[in-house]
């Protein structure tokens, strides 16, 4: 059973101070990704929203913002899913367990679960975009009862871009929730008897509710305009529509500028939007 | 409203060179421009100025600061967040550079409890200026922050032989007690005020209509992207609007290793919205790729945003940008202007 007692994550004064924590277990998805298992001192817990985020700081590499993969409905360490794409997050994939980083957070507005009670969820995810979601997604599966159908669509690029193998094997065999997955396509060497096509492409067969749907969506900045479109075609009013938003966050904390999204700032104001407050704001591309 | 002999005025600022911990700067000439530069004495003060080339934010959000050190630790590691404390006596702030001090006091203090801007601001003391010369560039009237009745611990206004201080606060209080002053006569305060008045009056630049309607002009004018384009056509991205501006306060956080491998730090510089990869993520999308994007971005930033967020109207119209761009295509007042024109005529 997980323990209920749990200490509230807090900083020192210095809202610049990372809290001293420790990788626990590393976990190699693809090629790019990999799962950090991060432990907080004391086994306290993040106690973060789902969808929130964290800036990682390495020392001699740098920080960075990544989204909290795991549920806060699962105490003691959290998870982060990080794809080498740059100095330092390549830098950070050549950590080990037991190495030390930084942590400051949890920032950001998530999805608002007490808002979602009762709601049909339908999570959509594309690529890296599952990292964020999944803390959504297993804080649903972990609350029966608290919400309506669950249904998960996630696609990729190509079979061996799949995060979390493993769990996405345990939700297809899961009669809790209705997932479906796709890849673009196929390279040779690669085995696959799923759906191929883009993301969009299991929306229309999709059965739900318009009237009892929230969709939460999170993906590369191409996917949100052509799911979105997929939505409405199928009835889904905007205001039942969640955006998780990826920007270059360097303070976390509304300063530095990097992550503004015309007057908003994505790392107070977000990353989890409600569709309808960035529907006409030209920098959200969505 | 007190009054100090000119000769007591320039006691009061060697008194505070030789025994004030702080250091103590001011506005000098250097070369052709002037700066706020650590004073030697106080007849390196150049009080006739007309605009400084950076302003004092620089004491209060230094161009680099370390935000956190490490420490390696046998297999742990050791992180302090830092926060530089160090304050100084700046001397010979104009009203719109203590506007601008204000609108970030509201952000980085009473809002985001940013921590090294907090320790050197409330370690610094402001001595401000009523201005004697006005930059051809400059448009602070149009701005309400030509003259000012909040944001300085002493306000100074030249009477000729002798100054005007207003006490603004008590640590502003505290620094006269070193010298000898007297309670300003009634013709003294009225003088101060028609100095104020007719300062009003020397601007050449002027803003052709109320700073209180640019939120909704901006909002308006958001896709007129011909007119965005056609100003940022000559831009060089260099962000030279933005290194010079006192109300800008983007940055970056770069890790300095050192070389031991041990050791290092986390510091802050200042960034710009104009330079080309502001707001480019991870994966290499790009959300402001065009330069007419972030050319606008700037000017919205000033005029829209900001006061979205914060209730200010983030441009003081000192006329900085306008002075350094070298394309040419900064001046808040001609394009606020010409939108207006263009949107409202």
């Amino acid at each position: 059973m997980r323990s209920q007692a749990r200490n509230r994550f807090e900083h020192g004064t210095n809202e610049y101070q990372p809290t001293e924590a420790r990788i626990v277990w590393i976990d190699r998805h693809t090629e790019d990704d990999k799962l950090f298992v991060i432990d907080l001192p004391d086994g306290v817990s993040l106690d973060h929203e789902p969808g929130q985020f964290v800036q990682l700081f390495v020392p001699g590499v740098g920080e960075a913002p990544f989204s909290i993969a795991s549920s806060p409905t699962k105490a003691g360490p959290f998870e982060l899913c990080i794809r080498a794409v740059g100095n330092v997050t390549n830098a950070i994939h050549d950590l080990e367990s037991g190495d030390v980083v930084g942590i400051r957070g949890p920032y950001g507005q998530g999805f608002d679960v007490e808002a979602l009670a009762g709601e049909d969820l339908l999570f959509i995810a594309g690529g890296i975009g599952l990292a964020p979601l999944r803390s959504v997604i297993n804080y649903a599966l972990d609350r029966p009862g608290e919400f309506g159908e669950l249904t998960t669509l996630y696609g990729c690029t190509e079979p061996a871009e799949q995060l979390f193998p493993d769990e996405l094997e345990s939700w297809a065999a899961t009669d809790t929730m209705d997932y479906r997955e796709t890849v673009d396509e196929v390279p040779e060497g690669q085995e696959w008897d799923g759906n191929t096509g883009v993301i969009t492409s299991l929306i229309p067969p999709l059965e739900f509710d318009p009237e009892t749907t929230v969709a939460l969506v999170c993906g590369p900045p191409v996917m949100y305009r052509f799911v979105i479109k997929a939505l409405r075609e199928k009835g889904l009013a905007d205001d039942r529509i969640y955006l998780s938003l990826e920007r270059n966050m360097h303070c976390g904390r509304g300063l530095c500028g990097h992550c503004q999204l015309n007057e908003l700032y994505v790392c107070l104001d977000g990353p989890v939007f409600h569709y309808p407050t960035v529907r006409d704001k030209e920098e959200a591309e969505v | 409203m007190k009054v100090i002999d000119r000769s007591d005025f320039t006691t009061l600022i060697e008194a505070l060179i030789a025994s004030d911990p702080r250091d103590v700067v001011g506005v000098q000439e250097d070369g052709e421009q002037y700066v706020f530069d650590r004073l030697e004495s106080a007849d390196d003060l150049a009080l006739e100025y007309d605009l400084t080339a950076l302003s004092p934010k620089k004491y209060v959000m230094p161009q680099r600061e370390t935000l956190l050190t490490y420490d390696r630790d046998e297999d742990d590691y050791e992180m302090r967040a830092e926060a530089d404390p160090t304050g100084h006596v700046i001397v010979g702030v104009h009203p719109y550079d203590l506007v601008a001090i204000e609108h970030l006091d509201k952000i980085f203090i009473e809002t985001l409890q940013d921590e090294p801007y907090r320790r050197k601001r409330e370690n610094s003391v402001l001595i401000g200026l009523t201005p004697q010369n006005v930059a051809d560039t400059c448009f602070a009237a149009s701005m309400g922050t030509a003259t000012v009745d909040s944001g300085y611990d002493l306000m100074v206004t030249d009477l000729g032989d002798a100054f005007a201080v207003d006490i603004g606060t008590f640590e502003g209080d505290q620094l006269l007690e070193s010298v000898s002053t007297r309670n300003a006569s009634a013709e003294e305060i009225e003088r101060v005020a028609e100095i104020e008045a007719d300062l009003e009056a020397e601007f050449d630049r002027e803003l052709a209509f109320p700073p209180a309607e640019l939120p909704t002009l901006l909002e308006a004018s958001y896709d007129d992207m011909d007119f965005w384009a056609e100003y940022a056509e000559q831009c060089l991205s260099c962000g030279t609007c933005n290194v010079v501006c006192p109300t800008c306060f983007c940055f970056s956080v770069d890790m300095i290793r050192d070389l031991d491998g041990e050791s290092g730090r986390q510091e802050r510089r200042w960034d710009g919205c104009l330079l080309e990869d502001f707001a480019t993520v991870a994966q290499g999308e790009n959300f402001r790729e065009e330069v007419a994007q972030r050319h606008r971005h700037r000017f919205m930033r000033k005029g829209w945003y900001i006061y979205e967020r914060y209730g200010d109207i983030a441009c003081v119209g000192c006329g900085r940008c306008t002075r350094h761009c070298v394309a040419d295509v900064a001046d808040p007042c001609e394009v606020y202007n010409e939108l207006r024109e263009a949107h409202y005529a």
